[in-house]
């Protein structure tokens, strides 16, 4: 509790200025712990994997303040790994105990099997990410800036400045692991503030990640302050849609909510203006379009291990709380909301489908994807039924790895100047560098949907629980947005194996070690989830309940 | 007898896949790979003729069955199994592997791809439709259909003419989409029998049995979902533009494979999903899909006729020809679909060859252009011959295999759709049309054209037609082509053996459908 009560007051008085934080900050933990301040029940057993986390974080600040520059790289990955491992292990122990639901933190936190399930992710998720954050043979030096106060310059910015020669900036580790915490808190949360204070502690290390990439420095740093500027506006919709929410329930507990909706005594002006306040926070942070518009420059400009981070891990933790509030608070007001999350889920599905045809640069492609995907998870949200939520839950894990693989790969592509994104770049690459096109390949038929691939499963359940909860329509729209996206999947296939390669064409690194784990890792999981999807679907399967 | 069946079966899906490994393994050494792979084509043949063998034509409605719980979460299995139908398509799937081998040996590869990697995705491309007809369970049908895909991708992309990635593109998205809107269907026909059963599953006799007796307007969404894939691989008229192209762009060995037997999955998918499982609503649309097939009949037999492509010409052919199949299909009497399923073999037999034959003219003149050649049968007296035996097959002559066929297609549905069987008829003239014209084209005359006496035909032959030097068929096209001219006559005379299998799956779906045959109602 002590290392979340810290990360917490600190990150909601850094994350929105001034007022707004103040008012917020006093009234609900006081409504909270009504009046009187009894210490919380705490299962530390239940939240272990979480406290991990943050006390890894933290000790990475440590090393980052005390150690000495030439061992920080070696020691923060070693730290950032063991933690997450630890946290595995905590999890693991944990699972092995118990499932069954329980609520700790006076009610603030939920563990139960949806959190469980999206925990395992987000860990599995995050060693990937971590191991391919941490690759320094792909690119010499490692993909991130060697000292943070570097503009911007010629082709081979901030490679060789005086203050670190070929090193990089190793703050990246705790930034990431505390992220990782936040998306965590966020999945768990039971009551709107813990979510927010949970959505800031994720959000901000994302935002300077976004900023510290060692190539094409103006473009990250755009990226940066793009995704913070409009990150900051999610976030003031959110507290928004929470204060009013407040406002209408008395409480900022999920379950107090449901309770508020099912009878119907109350304002619905509060209740709908407040809910869609706090969607168009949560949506934003699922890219889910018309939200999704800082996507495609985010992803562009990020470093691509960063990239890879944000697009796997924030996806399932922005959808794992989206699942969760609107089943948990909101079932009992769907037939209000439904039709306009209807919308939402047709405008990202075509917005992504179709935008994605029309780009030249690979991660922007995939930023577009990123958006269709978003659409197809909220398809799978809205219906609020044991199989939405499992099928969810499923394609979240499913997408995850093939992304997480997908980024790898893209960085080993490189050009002179640093990665070649442009499509262009990629023509032919089958004749020099056939296994890394094979993966790619059955990595963007993942992407597609085709079968015996984790990507056709994940679409599979997550339409059949919405022809069951009576959504035929939307499903018969998703099918054929999946279809117009395959056509620029397939492009880059052509691209790597029909074209004749480009004679200043790009050039495939060796990856080392790291990279090489973190994309098998991806490819393996993209795979056995095609093949056998019954170890994760009974996983994520009956019982899926939410702790009350 | 059984247990061998059921084990010939799994092999003979095993065999090609693993077949493609070792054959892609082996691509350095162009004459091994090339050998061993026609060895598995071999062993695939003699596989298949003991399913065969060991079919009961008047046994159960599906034989050789097995099955594997896959995905229990959703009710999925691993369940193959054949009945008639899918017995002779698997046959002709085997038949023409050895055969498209064979004449795959001498293939001009495009620059850098090599015979091994060529030859292991065909034997892929075998082993995933032997899947697809064998398949028992809608969701695994579903995946096969879909990843059938693939290789054919590769094939076309990788392995075709000038305009290659286009058709490849076009060849997959159309198939992709339709693929979508059966799966979607597919998870609309699994919810309902769900929420009739209690438990969902995709087991094809058990969900035929739910969604039989669904209600009309949800017989019809679902129907439409399955008709958009079947109508768009089979394929009929409006959807049909992706295969000109394909065919025009593949290698002939491809476009063989292609025509011969990729197409047949969607006429396949009518009788054995569409017609049992919804079969009010295949009632309620049959004058929808009769309009098409007849529409198909006459546009691709006018198309046929004009075209300056050898291989768009025959796109054109089997667009007629699927036209017809749709008809038997869609005339509801079990005689016109066993026409239609003889149909199905005939065209891959009569189609193939045509196909092989225009493929040896091409690679002795180097043009696909019908106006390149001229004369052709004064240099090369068999390969004529055996040109007029595959076109006259192609334009159904009594005596040879499609004659019986195309027959039994019109008598079966005169009784009950007199009207689009007489439109459909003139089809038959229009093919002898275009068939002899193209022959007449080809062989007949002086000796002219740029293949045969431009720069291709080599120095000193340019603009004398005495001196034009084009070989005759070797004795590797004689072998390749024997197989199929021994079909064309065999089953032409003697089509009992088909017929006899055929016959009873026919009279299950029509009993499944719930319609009596026009002939014995009417009492005529």
């Amino acid at each position: 509790m002590s290392a979340l009560s810290v990360t917490v007051s600190h990150t909601v008085s850094q994350a929105v200025s001034g007022g707004v934080a103040d008012a917020v900050s006093g009234a609900p933990w006081a409504v909270l712990a009504q009046g009187s301040v009894p210490a919380p029940e705490v299962d530390y057993g239940a939240i272990g994997a979480m406290l991990v986390v943050f006390a890894g974080a933290c000790l990475g600040v440590l090393v980052e303040a005390f150690f000495p520059r030439h061992v920080r790289w070696s020691s923060q990955v070693v730290l950032s790994l063991l933690t997450i491992g630890a946290a595995g292990v905590t999890f693991g122990w944990y699972v092995g105990r118990s499932t069954d639901p329980v609520t700790t933190l006076s009610g603030t936190i939920a563990i139960d099997r949806p959190t469980l399930f999206l925990w395992g992710t987000l860990l599995a998720l995050a060693l990937g990410a971590v191991l391919l954050i941490a690759d320094r043979s792909v690119e010499p030096g490692g993909s991130f800036v060697g000292h943070t106060a570097v503009a911007r310059g010629g082709v081979r910015e901030g490679v060789g400045d005086g203050a670190a020669p070929g090193g990089m900036r190793t703050e990246i580790f705790p930034l990431t692991l505390f992220a990782l915490g936040g998306m965590m808190v966020f999945c768990a949360a039971n009551d709107l503030l813990t979510m927010f204070v949970a959505l800031e502690v994720l959000s901000l290390p994302l935002y300077l990640m976004c900023g510290l990439a060692r190539r094409r420095r103006l473009l990250s740093q755009e990226a940066a302050v793009k995704y913070f500027l409009l990150g900051a506006f999610a976030s003031a919709f959110f507290l928004y849609g929470l204060a009013l929410l407040y406002g209408y329930a008395s409480s900022v507990k999920l379950s107090a909510i449901a309770e508020a909706t099912a009878g119907n005594d109350r304002s619905d002006t509060l209740l709908y203006v407040g809910l869609g306040l706090l969607v168009v926070g949560l949506l934003f942070k699922g890219s889910v379009g018309p939200f999704h518009t800082w996507t495609p420059d985010v992803y562009q400009g990020a470093p691509t291990p960063v990239t890879a981070f944000m697009a796997a891990c924030t996806k399932v933790a922005a959808f794992g709380g989206i699942v969760r509030v609107l089943n948990v608070a909101f079932k009992a007001s769907s037939w209000e909301w439904r039709g306009v999350l209807w919308a939402v889920a047709i405008v990202s599905m075509v917005v992504g489908a179709v935008l994605g045809l029309t780009q030249t640069d690979i991660k922007r492609m995939i930023a577009y994807s990123s958006v269709a995907h978003a659409g197809f998870l909220l398809v799978g949200s809205i219906a609020l039924t044991e199989q939405g939520r499992s099928g969810t839950l499923f394609y979240l894990l499913a997408y995850g790895f093939t992304t997480l693989a997908a980024f790898g790969v893209i960085s080993l592509v490189r050009a002179g100047d640093g990665e070649a994104t442009h499509l262009s770049q990629w023509a032919g690459l089958a004749k020099r560098s056939p296994l890394t096109a094979l993966v790619f390949t059955f990595l963007l038929l993942a992407l597609a949907g085709i079968p015996l691939t984790s990507g056709f499963v994940g679409k599979f359940v997550v339409f059949t629980a919405a022809v069951e909860d009576g959504m035929a329509p939307l499903v018969v729209v998703a099918v054929l947005a999946s279809a117009v996206a395959a056509f620029f999947y397939l492009r880059v296939v052509v691209l790597m194996y029909f074209s004749e390669p480009a004679s200043d064409g790009p050039t495939v690194t060796v990856p080392g070690v790291f990279t090489t784990v973190a994309i098998t890792l991806g490819v393996l999981v993209t795979l056995l989830l095609g093949v056998y999807p019954a170890v994760a679907l009974d996983w994520a399967g009956p019982g899926l309940a939410f702790a009350p | 007898m059984n247990g061998l069946g059921t084990a010939s079966l799994a092999a003979l899906m095993a065999l090609p896949l693993l077949g493609g490994v070792v054959v892609a393994l082996l691509r350095d050494n162009e004459r091994l790979a090339k050998s061993v792979a026609l060895g598995f084509s071999l062993v695939e043949l003699a596989l298949a003729a003991v399913l065969w063998a060991g079919y009961d034509p008047d046994g159960a409605r599906l034989q050789m069955t097995s099955s594997v719980d896959w995905i229990a979460a959703v009710g999925a299995h691993l369940s193959f199994g054949v009945d008639g139908v899918a017995l002779v398509m698997i046959a002709v799937v085997a038949l023409l592997g050895p055969v498209v081998v064979g004449a795959a040996w001498r293939e001009s590869l495009p620059a850098g791809r090599t015979q091994g990697g060529f030859l292991s995705l065909i034997l892929v491309q075998q082993g995933l439709m032997v899947g697809v007809f064998a398949a028992t369970d809608v969701f695994l049908f579903y995946v096969l259909f879909e990843i059938m895909l693939i290789p054919m991708y590769f094939l076309i992309g990788g392995y075709g003419g000038a305009r290659r990635q286009y058709a490849a593109v076009k060849f997959f998205l159309y198939s992709f989409l339709g693929g979508l809107l059966m799966l979607a269907s597919a998870i609309g026909a699994y919810v309902y029998a769900a929420g009739r059963l209690g438990h969902g599953t995709f087991d094809w006799a058990t969900l035929v049995g739910v969604v039989r007796d669904a209600p009309l307007s949800t017989q019809v969404w679902l129907f439409l979902g399955f008709f958009a894939a079947f109508a768009i691989k089979a394929p009929l008229v409006p959807v049909h533009t992706w295969l000109p192209d394909a065919a025009a762009e593949a290698p002939i060995v491809v476009s063989v494979i292609l025509v011969g037997v990729l197409d047949k999955v969607g006429m396949f998918g009518f009788l054995r999903y569409l017609l049992p499982m919804f079969p009010q609503a295949s009632q309620e649309l049959a004058p929808l899909v009769l309009v098409l097939a007849v529409v198909g009949v006459l546009y691709g037999s006018v198309l046929a006729t004009g075209q300056r492509d050898m291989k768009r010409f025959i796109a054109y052919v089997s667009i007629a020809h699927f036209g017809f199949m749709a008809l038997g299909v869609f005339a509801f009497s079990t005689q016109s679909q066993v026409g239609a399923v003889t149909y199905m073999v005939n065209h891959s037999v009569a189609t193939g060859m045509l196909l092989l034959v225009i493929g040896m003219v091409i690679a002795r003149g180097g043009s696909t252009r019908i106006g390149d050649y001229g004369g052709m049968a004064r240099l090369t007296p068999l390969l004529g011959g055996l040109f007029l035996v595959a076109g006259l097959s192609t334009l159904s002559l009594p005596g040879t295999n499609s004659f019986v066929s195309e027959f039994l297609v019109l008598l079966g549905s005169y009784p009950r759709e007199p009207v689009y069987t007489v439109l459909a008829a003139l089809g038959m003239i229009l093919a002898a049309v275009y068939v002899l014209w193209l022959y007449q084209r080809v062989f007949h005359g002086p000796v002219r054209g740029d293949a045969l006496l431009g720069a291709a035909a080599g120095p000193g032959a340019v603009g004398d037609p005495a001196r034009a030097k084009v070989p005759d068929l070797s004795a590797r096209e004689l072998a390749v082509l024997a197989p199929l001219v021994v079909l064309v006559l065999g089953l032409g005379i003697y089509p009992k053996p088909v017929l006899d299998v055929v016959t009873p799956s026919v009279s299950a779906t029509m009993t499944e459908v719930g319609l009596a045959d026009p002939v014995a109602q009417g009492g005529k």
